[in-house]
């Protein structure tokens, strides 16, 4: 009997479209790493050592074939100056927008990474990941794509109608968030994440129509993942990805995570060789499937994407959400472990 | 509805889908010329917003189609119509709020859906807490309070925002709406809410219900 890959293996090979020795699972942790410390959500993101500890705490828990780098989606907007409101029990949410005015986006310049004290948090914790795992496991960095980050940083209607109303102004604000995106993708690579978790949620056919699409966030990322130094996955945050599953691959990224709402054998149909899927659970209901249901549907999805690698199994959002309780997650790695191993099980 | 006013109604669904401001304006002043100029301009605009949101739901139609769609009948029926006009829909009184979020577009969408269905609404904006707003809502009357929520933290307060309404005796009917309510289908039940709308072009359908005692 051979023995079993490291996780970084086990990704590597799925990513290629091979079969490893088993699925490989990203529960996307973030919060749940302050309860394992006994913190509040706001004092764990505080200080870039919590956030190692508590991510090599949750991988020895539930055996995630990841770490995840990721503090909250604001992040970025709060680094810009933008106001980040904390929860007791939820992540934590832009406030009002950074862009009080569209006519002054022109003008606007973005901190450099490398010494924004917010961000540098986040490389401070990769380094510290690094140093702890090495080789051994994956290490994924986050960046908002250029395209979707100005939900937070104008709003999400104002920046639909820029979109439609101001092309002048959409592309200058595209130039500005790609130089960004593209440091800070960077900055983390160069402080030891494996890859970068690129979440463009306004790309989805969700947010916007295909034909729309192909002229803006296509194109952006297009662009922006080719000086990313590293590999990257797509994540459109539970949004539908089934009508421009060959357009996210021909903007070169590795992987798509995928939507609850969409079938995961059709997209595994139309995905299979070409690029990998990340997905599909529903982080929402997973407040409270049983044991019985977390095994179920950890099931029926690696039958669905299982088959032939290209394949990891998590949830559909990037974020697995605070009420979901460890013995969920417990259910769900258990699940993986029952049926994810290769050569599949025919009863899968 | 006969074939004229179905190839109208598809003409302007087409033009809300594609942006076409122009074409949109020229079939709704078609249908406002009419005999019954309000009635069927309104039909026309309410019918059409709501093959788009079911679109929306079904994912052949983007989140933005809705939106900017939305804004157009917004303002055609806006300026046939403006606000405070007493023929406006006063009844229910409506209340619409995005609770504790920050997240415009869901509250937008809907605010947009009921003023170009000819509704008065009373807008309590956004980032609001569950004690102000049933306090707010309270006080104003309000029949029918719209609230949109995207993150979960936020929907799950409307179990706060409910006990407040009930505590006081309130028959405030509550309809809630936004992502986590789209994704897991109980929660609105499970929040104490009295309807769910999966897109904002539900609620004017949503309120009929009410008003015929269905929710």
């Amino acid at each position: 009997m051979s023995a079993p890959m490291t996780s970084l293996q086990r990704v590597l090979t799925t990513l290629g479209h091979r079969e490893p020795d088993r699925v490989p699972r990203f529960l996307l942790l973030t919060m749940h790493g302050a309860r394992e410390l006994g913190l509040s959500i706001r004092e764990y993101f505080s200080d870039a050592k919590n956030v190692v500890a508590g991510q090599l705490r949750l991988r020895e828990r539930y055996g995630n074939d990841c770490l995840y780098a990721i503090f909250y989606a604001a992040i970025e907007v709060e680094a810009m100056g933008g106001e980040v409101i904390f929860v007791e029990d939820g992540p934590a949410n832009a406030g009002r927008p950074v862009i009080a005015d569209p006519e002054t986006i022109a003008s606007l310049s973005w901190p450099d990474p490398t010494t924004s004290p917010v961000l540098r948090r986040v490389l401070e914790a990769i380094a510290g990941l690094k140093a702890a795992v090495g080789e051994e496991a994956p290490i994924v960095g986050v960046v908002m794509s250029p395209f979707s980050l100005p939900v937070m940083q104008l709003g999400f209607d104002r920046y639909l109608e820029l979109i439609y109303e101001r092309p002048d102004l959409f592309r200058a604000l595209m130039a500005a968030n790609e130089e960004f995106c593209v440091a800070y993708a960077n900055a983390q690579l160069a402080a030891g994440a494996t890859a970068i978790g690129y979440f463009d949620p306004v790309s989805s056919p969700t947010i916007v129509p295909r034909e729309l699409y192909l002229k803006t966030g296509f194109e952006v990322a297009r662009r922006t993942i080719a000086r990313i130094k590293g590999p990257t996955a797509t994540h459109l945050a539970s949004g539908r990805a089934l009508g421009i599953v060959e357009d996210l691959a021909a903007t070169g990224t590795a992987a798509i995570g995928v939507s609850a709402l969409e079938d995961l054998g059709e997209l595994k149909a139309a995905a299979r060789g070409k690029i990998a899927l990340l997905g599909n659970l529903n982080g929402i209901e997973m407040r409270h499937w049983s044991a019985e249901e977390a095994e179920a549907k950890v099931r029926e999805a690696i039958r669905l994407a299982g088959p032939g690698g290209g394949f990891i199994l998590g949830d559909n959002h990037g974020e697995i959400p605070f009420q979901v309780p460890e013995t969920t997650l417990e259910a769900i790695a258990a699940a993986i472990d029952r049926w994810g191993r290769y050569p599949l099980d025919p009863a899968v | 509805m006969d074939t004229m006013t179905d190839d109208s109604s598809t003409a302007f669904e087409q033009a809300l889908l594609t942006l076409d401001r122009a074409a949109a304006q020229a079939l709704f002043a078609r249908a406002a010329s009419g005999p019954d100029p309000l009635r069927t301009a309104v039909r026309l605009v309410g019918d059409s917003l709501e093959r788009i949101g079911a679109g929306w739901e079904r994912g052949t139609v983007a989140l933005s189609q809705v939106y900017m769609g939305g804004r157009i009948c917004e303002d055609l029926v806006g300026r046939l119509l403006p606000p405070g006009d007493p023929r406006r829909t006063s009844q229910p009184r409506l209340g619409l709020a995005v609770l504790e979020d920050h997240h415009l577009l869901g509250s937008r969408i809907l605010a947009a859906t009921l003023r170009a269905a000819g509704y008065e609404l009373t807008d309590y904006g956004h980032g609001i807490g569950a004690a102000e707003l049933a306090q707010r809502a309270l006080a104003d009357g309000i029949e029918v309070l719209l609230v949109s929520t995207l993150m979960l933290a936020s929907a799950l307060r409307v179990r706060d925002l409910s006990a407040l309404l009930r505590g006081g005796g309130s028959k405030i009917k509550l309809v809630v709406g936004g992502a986590p309510f789209i994704f897991d289908e109980r929660l609105w039940r499970e929040v104490g809410a009295d309807a769910m709308g999966r897109c904002g072009t539900d609620a004017a359908r949503i309120i009929e219900q009410i008003r015929g005692g269905a929710a």
